[in-house]
Parts: structure tokens; sequence; C-alpha cells
């Protein structure tokens, strides 16, 4: 029997550029054309100020560890336990959850604020995630 | 809303706690609405309101036999039940019914006739959560924990300390799941779950419901049981996903709603006699202490490790146990509103001397919802 898979995200209409984006090897966010505003996750319009006049970007790919768990038990399906459970805050501004990758899965090696860069990981021919790794340098 | 104008006249859990294995989740619900229902002293033909979560207000009304005039199915996780006092609250008020029934009950442990919780893998939190291993609150609702703890100096010390202090309020209650005493090094060398939370510091896991009853408050002294009334009310929502909180230091959610009930209330920190604030996980109490402005969040951790929310403390905090140790079935909120109306009827098991305010703080989802009852019995 096959292990069983981590959760695989669905695009939706709203959503798809982003996943289009990782599947490129690109971080991708939105700019609103109004106010400025970087916001995440996708939607056509600015949460800020309502504007549908907005644009999709390459972010840097750049942030910090903003915070985690480290997940004992449950485990979710396709997770080998502990593992870290993060939410970096990118240098763009909005954060969003992913997992620390070529780290130890530690409180000593996992330092709040410490600099991270993107890294893809492909599920399969239509999902790559979003992973994180330290920074280099 | 009018203070007091409304009251709690009938209230009560289901007849047991913790394993209830020959009941199913709708008769948890009927089980605590009927126990409501004689604490009124009423028939269920008087109610013409009702209230529940998760499961539907039509399934409730029918099982129970009940045609109501006014319904509300509001169902923001465990709060939901605050939300639905509020709004019993206004539509009493309004003329849209007279007595409403509002129930919860979760088959938690024992999962008889309880449905499913899933996560499409099209919803934002499918598609932004779910693939990086989250996998049920205790892998969510702890994600905040790190960074609060670092902007405000708290230790993990201090955090066990909440679970210490309430099993200490635990071991005064018959009906609390987890009796016997446990220390901060119990906590911290606990199971770890999801670090930096260890078992103890997690909400249990048990069958159980609850129910209330309010109609308007000039009817309430025609009730076999003292009334207990509504003297201020706030609510509010942020995200259904954890990651997307605005801040990790802070539930913009909390900061809503409890503000609003204590101003609703006319009422300042220092009156309060009696504070529940749900704990579904350890860090919920120091959040809620911050945010209802007790004090700044930098002092939260000290207060509670100070043993100021333990019995003989200066603000008696979770008196029943709390989720940690009392019960919770899964949306606790109406077990932190059960002990607040004892407390206000006199009648708690680890019964707070005098107390004449308390204050009933929940959260529902992970900081996604929020709801704030504040009580009197005094009109």
């Amino acid at each position: 029997m096959a292990e069983p898979a981590r959760a695989k995200p669905k695009p939706t209409p709203e959503t798809q550029h982003f996943w289009d984006g990782t599947q490129a090897g690109e971080l991708r966010l939105q700019r609103c054309d109004a106010c400025a505003n970087v916001y995440f996750p996708p939607r056509p319009f600015c949460p800020s100020c309502a504007s549908r006049k907005v644009s999709i970007f390459k972010a840097s790919g750049k942030g910090t560890l903003y915070s985690y768990v480290i997940n004992h038990r449950p485990a979710a399906p396709g997770f080998t336990p502990p593992y870290a459970i993060a939410v970096v805050e990118l240098d763009e501004g909005p954060r969003m959850m992913s997992n620390i990758i070529d780290c130890p899965q530690t409180p000593e090696a996992l330092e709040l604020d410490m600099k991270l860069e993107v890294a893809f990981e492909k599920l399969d021919d239509k999902i790559t995630l979003p992973l994180f790794r330290p920074a280099k340098g | 809303m009018r203070k007091n104008a409304v009251a709690v006249v009938g209230a009560a859990e289901t007849t047991e706690l913790g394993v209830i294995p020959n009941m199913s989740q709708i008769q948890l619900h009927a089980d605590a609405a009927l126990n409501a229902i004689a604490d009124a002293g009423l028939k269920l033909s008087d109610i013409d309101g009702i209230a529940t979560a998760v499961e539907t207000p039509q399934q409730i009304a029918h099982y129970l036999g009940i045609t109501p005039t006014w319904v509300d199915g509001t169902s923001v996780g465990g709060c939901s039940f605050m939300l639905h006092v509020r709004h019993a609250a206004a539509a009493i008020e309004a003329g849209l019914c007279k007595t409403v029934l509002i129930t919860h009950a979760e088959s938690g442990k024992s999962m008889i006739g309880k449905l499913p919780r899933s996560t499409p893998p099209d919803s934002l939190n499918g598609q932004f959560e779910s693939p990086f291993g989250v996998y049920g609150p205790p892998s969510m609702f702890p994600i905040p924990v790190l960074r609060y703890m670092k902007t405000y100096g708290i230790t993990h010390e201090q955090i066990a300390m909440v679970a210490v202090a309430q099993r200490e309020w635990a071991a005064k209650n018959p009906r609390a799941t987890m009796k016997a005493p446990i220390t901060v090094e119990d906590v911290l060398n606990s199971k770890m779950i999801a670090y930096p939370f260890r078992i103890l510091q997690c909400c249990l896991v048990t069958d159980g419901g609850g129910a209330l009853i309010l109609t308007s408050a000039d009817r309430a002294k025609d009730f076999p049981n003292k009334p207990v009334y509504i003297l201020g009310t706030g609510e509010s929502v942020e995200t259904p996903m954890v990651s997307q909180m605005e801040t990790f230091n802070s539930s913009r959610a909390f900061k809503v709603a409890g503000p609003t009930a204590f101003r609703e209330a006319g009422i300042s920190h220092k009156d309060v006699d009696h504070l529940m604030i749900y704990d579904a996980f350890a860090h919920l109490p120091l959040f809620g202490l911050g945010d209802l402005g007790f004090m700044p969040h930098e002092e939260t951790g000290k207060f509670i490790a100070d043993g100021n929310t333990r019995p003989g403390g200066k603000l008696p905090l979770n008196t029943n146990g709390g989720g940690l140790s009392y019960m919770h079935s899964g949306m606790y909120g109406m077990y932190a509103l059960q002990e607040s109306v004892r407390q206000m009827r006199g009648i708690a098991p680890a019964q707070v001397k005098d107390a004449k305010i308390s204050v009933c703080h929940g959260v529902g989802g992970m900081f996604a919802a929020s709801g704030t009852i504040i009580f009197t019995n005094e009109r």
C-alpha cells in the first residue's frame, strides 16, 4: 500500500496564478495598484482598500521565521514527526505558513527571526509547494 | 444593548460529563436542553427561540419538538454560544421572541453521531495551511506561542502555571475530569504534543453538553432560580487561518469583543470578581488577560505564575478547572458560560465568595472568533 500523501492544494480561479508561479519557480504575491498594499492569500481585489486594480508580481522569496510549532503528535499524513510547521514573514510584508527544510527540526536550530529563502518542492505535475530553508550567507 | 434587560433563567449541563458512550451527539443536546428546561421550571412549548452551533437549529428544534419564531445558527467555533447569548439578548429586546434555548453538545470523545470536520483542498485553509502538516487544533493553536513569548519575555514555566493553577480549581470540583494535583515540573515533563506545548497544556477531549435559557429580566423574577443578568456583550471574528492573524502578539477578535463588552457593561477591570477565559490551550488565558485589558501582555505570565488566578488569588480564573482540567468536548464556550452562571447564582463547587460580576470570554477556531459576556447577579 502506498504511503499516505500530504494534503494537496486544489487551486481556484483566484489562486491559480500563485500555483502556476510555484511551478515556474516563482513565489508570486499581489500588490494593489491603488494603495500599494501587498497581500496574501491571493484574491482579485485589495483587502485594504477594496480596489479591483491589483497586479501580480514575483516576490523576492526572502523572509524571516515569525513563529512555529514542532509537531509531534498526531502527525498529518505524509509527515514524519517531529516536524516544524512554520509561519514565515516575507520581506514584502505578508506572512504564510510553510515548512523549514535543510534544518534540524529543533528549538535550538529554529531561531525566531532567522533569515529564510524559498525553496520549491514538486508534489506532482500540477502542484509545487513553496517551502523555506535557512538563507545562505 | 440595554444593561440587565435580559437574564439567564435556566442553565444546565448534560447529566453526565466525560465519557458518555451511550448517547449520540443530538441526544446530548436534548439531555442538556431538558435539564435546563427543568432548571427553569418551563415546558418545551414555552420555548420560542432556539440557537445552536455545528448541529443546525432545525435539527435541534425538530428533535425537541419546538416551533421557534427566532433561530440563530451562528457557528464560529467554541465561542458560538457567547455570540448566541448576545444575539438572543438583542432578539428578546427587539420582541422577536420571549424565551430562548441555546444548546451545545458534542460527542467529542465517543464520536457517536458526530459530523466529521473536513477542510476542502480548494478552500484557503486547504490550499495554504493543510499542505504544511497542520492536523487538528494541537498543531495549529500553539503556532503563535513562541512569538508571543519572545515579544513579551514570557517563560515556559509561567505558561505551565496556567495548567497548575487550573488543576487546583478542578480539585474542588467533583465533576472535573482531572483532579490530581500537578506541578510546573509535571507539566514541562509531560508528553510533547506540538513544541512548545505538552499534553498538560492542551485541552481534554470529552463528551458532554450544556444549555441556557434566556428571557427578559422583567419576567425573570418569576423563575425558580436566581436570575443572572446580562450586563455587557461583545463579539468579533478575524480569520479562519491562524497563519494570517494580524499579529501573534495579540488576538484582534479578542481586542474587539472584550472591550466592547466592558464598554457596554460600563464597568472597569477592578469591578470583576470572577473571570473565565476559554483555555483550549494554556496560552489563551495570557492572551485574554492582555487583550481584555486586565494588564499589559508583558505582565500576564508573571501574574499567573505569582498565583493571582489560583484559589485564594485576587482574580479567580477558570474556576471549574477549564478546558485543561474540567472538560472539553470540542466547543468549550458553553461550559465557561455555565460556570459563570453558577458563580453568579452562588452555587459553584469552588464558589467565589460574594461574587457579583463575572466576565466570560470565549475563543472560536484558532483565534478565528471571539465572544465576551459579562454577567451580574444584581439588577
